[in-house]
This record gives C-alpha cells, sequence and structure tokens, in this order.
C-alpha cells in the first residue's frame, strides 16, 4: 500500500529526530509570540462581556485549553490505532508522550471552568452530561497514563493503553453534542455554530489567538517528549550493547 | 487478508458496535441525562410533592416580588410557568429574562420550593456597548425557545 509505505518513511525513529530538530524552535518561538499578543488581548486588549464583565476572560484559557484536551485525545486515539493495527514504531511513543499533556489540559479545563461557573452559575460545578462527559475524558486520560506503566512488560502496557485509547473516542462526540442533545447548565456551542460565532469579533479574535498559541504550544511540549523518549530508549540500548 | 488488514477491521468493528452500545444506552437514559425539566414538561409529568427535581427556563419579566431575604418568581418556557420561591442567596446573574435552573421541589399546595438557585448562561459573549446599541435600534431578540435570552450579534 502506496500511502502505508510513505507513512514508514517517518517512522524512522531518525528521522523523526531530525524532522523534530528543525521543527521544535518555529514551535516554541510561535508558542511565545502568539502567547504573548493573545494573553495582551485576552486580559487587556478585549472588552468585558455586557453580562459576565471581565469574568469573560476566564474564556481565553478554559476554551483553548478544552480543545487542547479534545484534540490530545482524538491524537491519541489515533496514535492508539496505528499502534495496534500497522504496529507503527513511533505510535507508542507519540501515545505516551501525548497522555499527561491531554491530561493537564483537560485538568485546566475543568479548573478554569469551576472557576467560571461560581461567579457566574453560582457553583463551582453540577453534574451535566457537558462537566461529566468532560470529566469522564480527564479519567480516559488518567487510565491511558497508568495503564501503560501498570505492567512490567512495557509492550503489554502500550497495547493496553492503546485498547483504551481508541475505546474513549466514543466520549468525544458525547462531549461535543452533549449540549445539543440533552439540556445543560453548560451553554451550547458559541464558535463552530451552523449560523457563524455568537461571540463578538473583538472577542473572537483574542481567542483565535490564544487558541493557536495553545496548539503550538501543544505540539512543542509533545514533540520534546517524544524526542526526549526516542533518545532515551537510544541511550538505552546504546549502553547495552556495550 | 493481510494481519494488518484483519486488525484495521477489527479495530473498525470495535469502535462501530461500541458506537451503537453507547448510542442506545444514551437513549434509553435519555431521561435521566437531562440536567432539568421545562416548566411545560413539569405540567405534564405533574411531579409528586416533596420530590426533588431542577426545573429551567425563563425568569419572566416582572413576576419576581422580593421580601425580605425571600424571593417569588415565576420560571417560563413561554408556554407554561411555575411559580417558585426561595430563600437565600441569588447568583449575579440573576435578572428578569435571565435563563435560571432552579432545584427544588414541591409543597403542598402546588408551590415549588427552591433549595438552589443558578443562572444559566447563554452562549453569545459581547461588549456591553454593543449589547445597549443592540437593544436601542430593537434588534435585541428576547428568549427563543431555548430558554436563555438570545441578542442577535451583526457587526
Amino acid at each position: 500500500m502506496a500511502t502505508a509505505f510513505n507513512l514508514h518513511r517517518f517512522a524512522n525513529p531518525g528521522r523523526f529526530l531530525r524532522l523534530a530538530s528543525a521543527l521544535l524552535p518555529w514551535l516554541t518561538g510561535g508558542a511565545a509570540v502568539l502567547f504573548a499578543i493573545g494573553l495582551y488581548l485576552a486580559l487587556v486588549g478585549s472588552p468585558p462581556d455586557y453580562q459576565q464583565g471581565d469574568t469573560v476572560r476566564i474564556m481565553y484559557i478554559h476554551v483553548p485549553s478544552a480543545w487542547m484536551a479534545m484534540m490530545g485525545y482524538a491524537l491519541l486515539g489515533a496514535a492508539g490505532a496505528s499502534a495496534l493495527i500497522w504496529r507503527h514504531p513511533l505510535a507508542d511513543v507519540a501515545g505516551e508522550a501525548i497522555a499527561p499533556v491531554g491530561a493537564g489540559f483537560t485538568f485546566v479545563a475543568l479548573a478554569t471552568g469551576a472557576l467560571w461557573g461560581k461567579p457566574t452559575w453560582g457553583t463551582y460545578w453540577v453534574w451535566d452530561a457537558r462537566l461529566t462527559s468532560f470529566l469522564v475524558l480527564f479519567f480516559l486520560y488518567v487510565g491511558h497514563i497508568a495503564l501503560t506503566h501498570a505492567f512490567d512488560d512495557r509492550q503489554r502496557g502500550r497495547r493496553s493503553a492503546a485498547i483504551i485509547a481508541i475505546v474513549g473516542l466514543i466520549n468525544l462526540p458525547i462531549i461535543k453534542y452533549s449540549v445539543d442533545w440533552w439540556n445543560t447548565l453548560h451553554q451550547s456551542e458559541s464558535i463552530l455554530r451552523m449560523d457563524g460565532p455568537s461571540i463578538h469579533p473583538a472577542m473572537l479574535w483574542p481567542l483565535f489567538v490564544m487558541i493557536a498559541a495553545f496548539t503550538l504550544y501543544f505540539f512543542a511540549v509533545v514533540v520534546t517528549r517524544m524526542k526526549a523518549m526516542l533518545l532515551e530508549a537510544r541511550h538505552r540500548a546504546a549502553a547495552f550493547a556495550r | 487478508m493481510s494481519r494488518k488488514r484483519l486488525r484495521l477491521y477489527l479495530v473498525l468493528a470495535t469502535l462501530v458496535v461500541l458506537g451503537i452500545a453507547t448510542t442506545l444506552v444514551l437513549r434509553a437514559l435519555n431521561e435521566e441525562l437531562v440536567f432539568f425539566l421545562s416548566p411545560t414538561q413539569i405540567a405534564e409529568k405533574q411531579p409528586d410533592a416533596g420530590r426533588q427535581i431542577r426545573l429551567g427556563g425563563l425568569v419572566e419579566a416582572g413576576s419576581v416580588e422580593k421580601s425580605g431575604e425571600t424571593v417569588a418568581f415565576s420560571v417560563t418556557d413561554l408556554s407554561s410557568n411555575v411559580r417558585v420561591t426561595y430563600r437565600g442567596l441569588l447568583p449575579d446573574l440573576f435578572r428578569e429574562g435571565q435563563g435560571v435552573v432552579v432545584q427544588g421541589a414541591f409543597d403542598g399546595n402546588g408551590r415549588f420550593v427552591a433549595s438552589e438557585v443558578l443562572a444559566k448562561h447563554d452562549e453569545t459573549y459581547m461588549p456591553p456597548e454593543v449589547a445597549k446599541a443592540l437593544k436601542e435600534s430593537g434588534r435585541w431578540q428576547e428568549t427563543e425557545g431555548k430558554g436563555t435570552a438570545q441578542p442577535v450579534v451583526t457587526q
């Protein structure tokens, strides 16, 4: 199969390491620049909300974190699938690199949501469908991390983790559509709507800059982790051969 | 069939089966998964007095009466409404026309006594000047169905 063959060009860890080293300065540099612009716009350069006042600024952290949490899980599921199906040598490394990062963003989204919920709704937490399914996402990440390290045989651990990554994919559409399928306290989608975003452009643009910054930062951290794990494996192999 | 092919089909089949199973479970649990009932649903169901439920809708304009720490207001979905009494602190966003979710139970006299009032925020975000301008130009659409005020955001 031609596509699989092409993919395997990147399967070579040496090639990936060279690619990672070339990409990383751009990812980290881009993230730093976008964070500087985005944080300025979010905290100073954007207006307060007509109802929430300055509490709305939590959105500039909450929404990008939630997006990274979901994007991270989609990637985790893809990595799990390519590890199980094609035995792609980098897929296990990618899964192990993504999981703690995704769990971190999920935690940030949950925590900032709680801090926003108290002044806006009047409560830190409710068990509505959106909040509950997002908490499940956090547990899926934690389960993935735990399973990866649960066995003395690393390969067995990674395989079990890949299975939970794939199974957990079911949760992503549930999170996304929970606010449409059921009555929830959480408001429905503001950005990806059929009739266009319901966020005023003066707030939407700072949010987009923050999402871009978070995305670059996410990949910078994941690629750095993968690089470190591959170098560690290479080092261990060299030490063993000696 | 190569082993890779076989594993691909296995993973896809697992996802399809899991998807169907999840859909069925979620459909069966539909009633339990909604966070609140609308006044119309409550009128249909006639819940027993004393049973804890959550009621969601808009605070009806002109219905709020405060006397000391007690506040009474009507929650409406524009076709039915429920009269609510509540003792305690209201969230900052509580106001007439605002979406709320109220937890409590009916007392023997058909009055809904709330133990907790939460404000429901809608998905619209805009600067205060824009909201003011929309209201002044009469392009502010209140209360379309979903239980929250939905202003039209246009540039």
